[in-house]
């Protein structure tokens, strides 16, 4: 890397722990692509070739709740989905973030009615709303690269 | 093991296998729980629902004109069609007719939405079954149709493009053009993938008798689309009951005659090359005049009335706050979308909100069948077979 | 066949039974009780003129409140809910429409999932939207709103945003006396 000569044979870096393996999660997410409607399949231009979300280290797509640290919420929750999407966050092993992609995950939407949940808060913690309906890739990215910033600014003790 | 050896039978017993709904394979919101015997399958159900997002009674919620948007979220793999389709059904009630420009343009942005949607579909279903190649191809030149549309109404996706009574905007300059050279591209990209698959032996083992929807099983289930096409039956509404002018184009209905997985992909890879015949054609005899018919209830006036005129505003005004309103009467219009006929069964009771508004789904038809399909076949083939059917949850679950 | 001609031969056929018939925009469609609904729907598929064998679509429609000039003559119309089937001929390329009217407080059609597969879902969904049973079917349970749903949602009279929580999803889909058709 370079690094080596500017330490002069010294191969030792003082940091804090906290920038160092933020660092290392920051550049290594493993979305969990959470897709259920329309969002999802503008997802698929994210990770697929022209806008290729592997240039910001998040491109391999976990769908085991259990190996991904990023819930990524694509389209609408309904009703019948809400425990399911509950339950798929509790199997993700900590230190996790959501991001709630689109109008219809982060408040219902359009779709003010008897079966659509107004809004994924109401039953995960999401760290990132994108807006859009549904959102281009590069709001995604953007998703994306906030993500990293809040991951950057985090201490590994808010983790257990 | 010697010949005589008798080997006692291995104590076994049914697995109950739990698919979905957050599965990568059910392509959405899909649940089947299935009973295997080793890896085949004895017994299966489907449940459906999950993205139940309440179309139906939001519409009667809602002005017929803003109904567009909700319509085209249905099928959101080929995202134009279902809301041209609302807008037809909106155009047969009002009994008024859209000028033929906005037809073609319908035509075209229609097929164009044909076109992504089978290349979404054999892309994603290649990749169930393992060939990722084919979906980098595909999504490199859907991006290009989606720059189209971009530059035909400025967004992506959801283009909200059509109106009750034409379109909302012509086609920019040079526009035709750029079409002409992405189909031509996208045509060039479709025969790539297809020289990969094809006659690719994999892919033939996996899919050729997979999945089979007999003739009787689709009259029974109400198949349609290329899942009907690919058992043999060459219904397509845009031969039988044209709509838009499409008797004046001359295309193919492709069939096969297997209706299993492989014949239901070479369908598919046909009717894109349809498709591009059809938008070809449609650029060629590209009629001058309006996109919008001259009828001050139904379409909104010009931008340069509505801020200089009384008249214009009051219009304006009318028709943004209290809608569009047909006469009393019910009527069910069908045109051909991506996956098969789509219905909309209009009940108006006069006012401007609808009273009752039911849409055919052509999915829900089609993925009716998926148990009996996959009665007996191996836990794999089902997979692939999902795939190929072509479920879009939105329009399924509505 | 012109549905206005489809419709002639069905009153012909069926006419003191048809509570009303009616066209729009050269659709056509009659109301029938629900007893009248499986010889109908046999009759059209088996008559060789008509062969409407492609059983489209069925939905629900709720008129309270609203009763349609649609023929039937009086304002105060006794049935509340009618299903309409959308049948369609490809032989002879046209469609038809029939619907069944029904009356509170016993609201029961029956079910042709025998005779259509799609019947067996789309009347699922018919029975989960507005509340109709189907005499016959082999398997009526809700199909887009969740198990523990109460009222059905597609009624005039139930609230568009009345949202009923989930507390627990279904653990078993499967039942092994049904028999898919």
């Amino acid at each position: 890397m370079g690094l080596e000569n500017e330490l002069e044979g010294m191969p030792v870096l003082a940091t804090r722990l906290d920038e160092v393996i933020n660092w290392g999660r920051k550049y290594a997410l493993w979305p969990m692509p959470y897709g259920t409607a329309c969002c999802a399949i503008e997802f698929m231009g994210v990770v697929s070739s022209r806008f290729d979300v592997s240039r910001f280290g998040a491109e391999l797509v976990r769908f085991s709740p259990r190996q991904a640290d990023l819930l990524l919420v694509m389209g609408t929750i309904t009703q019948k989905m809400a425990p399911v999407l509950k339950q798929i966050y509790d199997q993700m092993p900590d230190p996790k973030w959501v991001v709630s992609m689109g109008a219809c995950a982060s408040s219902g939407g359009f779709y003010d009615n008897y079966s659509v949940v107004q809004g994924i808060d109401e039953l995960v913690p999401v760290d990132v709303y994108v807006a859009g309906c549904p959102p281009r890739p590069e709001n995604v990215i953007g998703a994306i690269v906030k993500i990293q910033e809040k991951i950057s600014n985090e201490s590994i003790r808010n983790w257990r | 093991m010697s010949e005589g050896t008798k080997v006692p039978a291995i104590p076994s017993e049914l697995m109950t296998l739990n698919v979905g709904p957050a599965h990568p394979a059910t392509h959405g919101t899909l649940r089947l729980q299935l009973q295997l015997d080793g890896e085949t399958i004895v017994n299966s159900a489907c449940e459906i629902g999950y993205l139940h997002r309440g179309f139906e009674k939001q519409c009667e919620a809602v002005y017929y004109q803003f109904v567009i948007p909700y319509a085209e979220r249905l099928n959101y793999m080929g995202p134009v069609h279902n809301s041209n389709a609302w807008c037809f059904a909106c155009e047969t009630m009002l009994g008024i007719e859209a000028p033929p420009r906005a037809q073609a343009l319908r035509v075209i942005t229609s097929e164009m939405g044909r076109i992504i949607d089978h290349a979404v579909c054999i892309g994603t279903n290649l990749v169930d079954i393992g060939a990722l190649t084919n979906f980098w191809y595909m999504y490199n030149y859907r991006e290009k149709i989606y720059d189209l549309y971009e530059e035909l109404c400025g967004a992506r996706m959801m283009v909200n493009y059509p109106r009750i009574g034409g379109v909302s905007l012509d086609a920019p300059d040079g526009w035709f053009d750029k079409l002409l050279r992405v189909i031509d591209e996208m045509q060039e990209a479709v025969g790539e993938v297809r020289a990969l698959v094809e006659r690719n032996r994999i892919f033939m083992d996996r899919t050729i008798g997979a999945g089979v929807i007999t003739r009787e099983l689709a009259l029974s289930h109400g198949v349609t689309g290329p899942c009907l096409r690919a058992a043999g039956i060459p219904y397509d509404i845009r031969k039988a009951q044209p709509y838009w002018g499409y008797d004046k184009y001359d295309f193919e209905v492709p069939t096969a005659e297997g209706g299993d997985t492989y014949d239901r992909t070479v369908v598919r890879f046909q009717e894109m090359y349809e498709s591009c015949k059809i938008i070809r054609q449609a650029v060629a005899s590209m009629p001058a005049g309006p996109v919008m018919v001259d009828d001050h209830l139904v379409a909104l006036p010009e931008k340069d009335k509505v801020y200089n005129t009384m008249e214009g505003l009051i219009n304006h005004f009318k028709l943004v706050m209290h809608g569009i309103k047909p006469p009393v009467g019910e009527i069910y219009s069908a045109t051909e979308g991506g996956c098969g006929e789509v219905g909309f069964y209009i009940v108006s009771d006069g006012s401007a909100k609808p009273w009752r508004v039911r849409i055919r789904p052509p999915c829900f038809a089609n993925y009716s069948t998926f148990p009996k399909i996959i009665q007996g076949a191996m836990l794999a083939d089902a997979i692939a077979a999902l795939g190929s059917i072509n479920i879009i949850a939105g329009e399924l679950d509505r | 066949m012109t549905e206005r001609a489809i419709m002639e031969k069905v009153q012909a056929r069926f006419g003191a039974t048809l509570l009303a018939s009616y066209e729009f925009r050269g659709q056509c469609a009659v109301t029938i009780r629900p007893a009248q609904l499986r010889p109908m729907l046999e009759w059209l598929r088996d008559d060789p003129e008509i062969h409407a064998d492609w059983l489209m679509d069925v939905g629900g429609v709720d008129y309270l409140g609203f009763s349609p000039a649609d023929g039937s003559g009086d304002d105060d119309r006794e049935w509340r809910y009618e299903v309409v089937y959308q049948v369609y001929s490809m032989k002879h390329n046209h469609r038809f429409r029939v619907k069944v009217a029904v009356a509170e407080p016993d609201l029961v059609v029956p079910s042709v999932w025998d005779l259509w597969g799609i019947a067996n879902w789309m009347e699922r969904e018919v029975w989960d939207l507005y509340g109709i049973r189907f005499e016959g079917h082999p398997n009526l349970r809700r199909i887009l709103c969740h198990d523990e749903f109460v009222g059905h949602a597609l009624r005039k009279d139930y609230p568009i945003n009345k949202r009923q929580k989930l507390t627990s999803p279904s653990e078993n889909i499967l039942c092994e006396k049904v028999e898919w058709a």
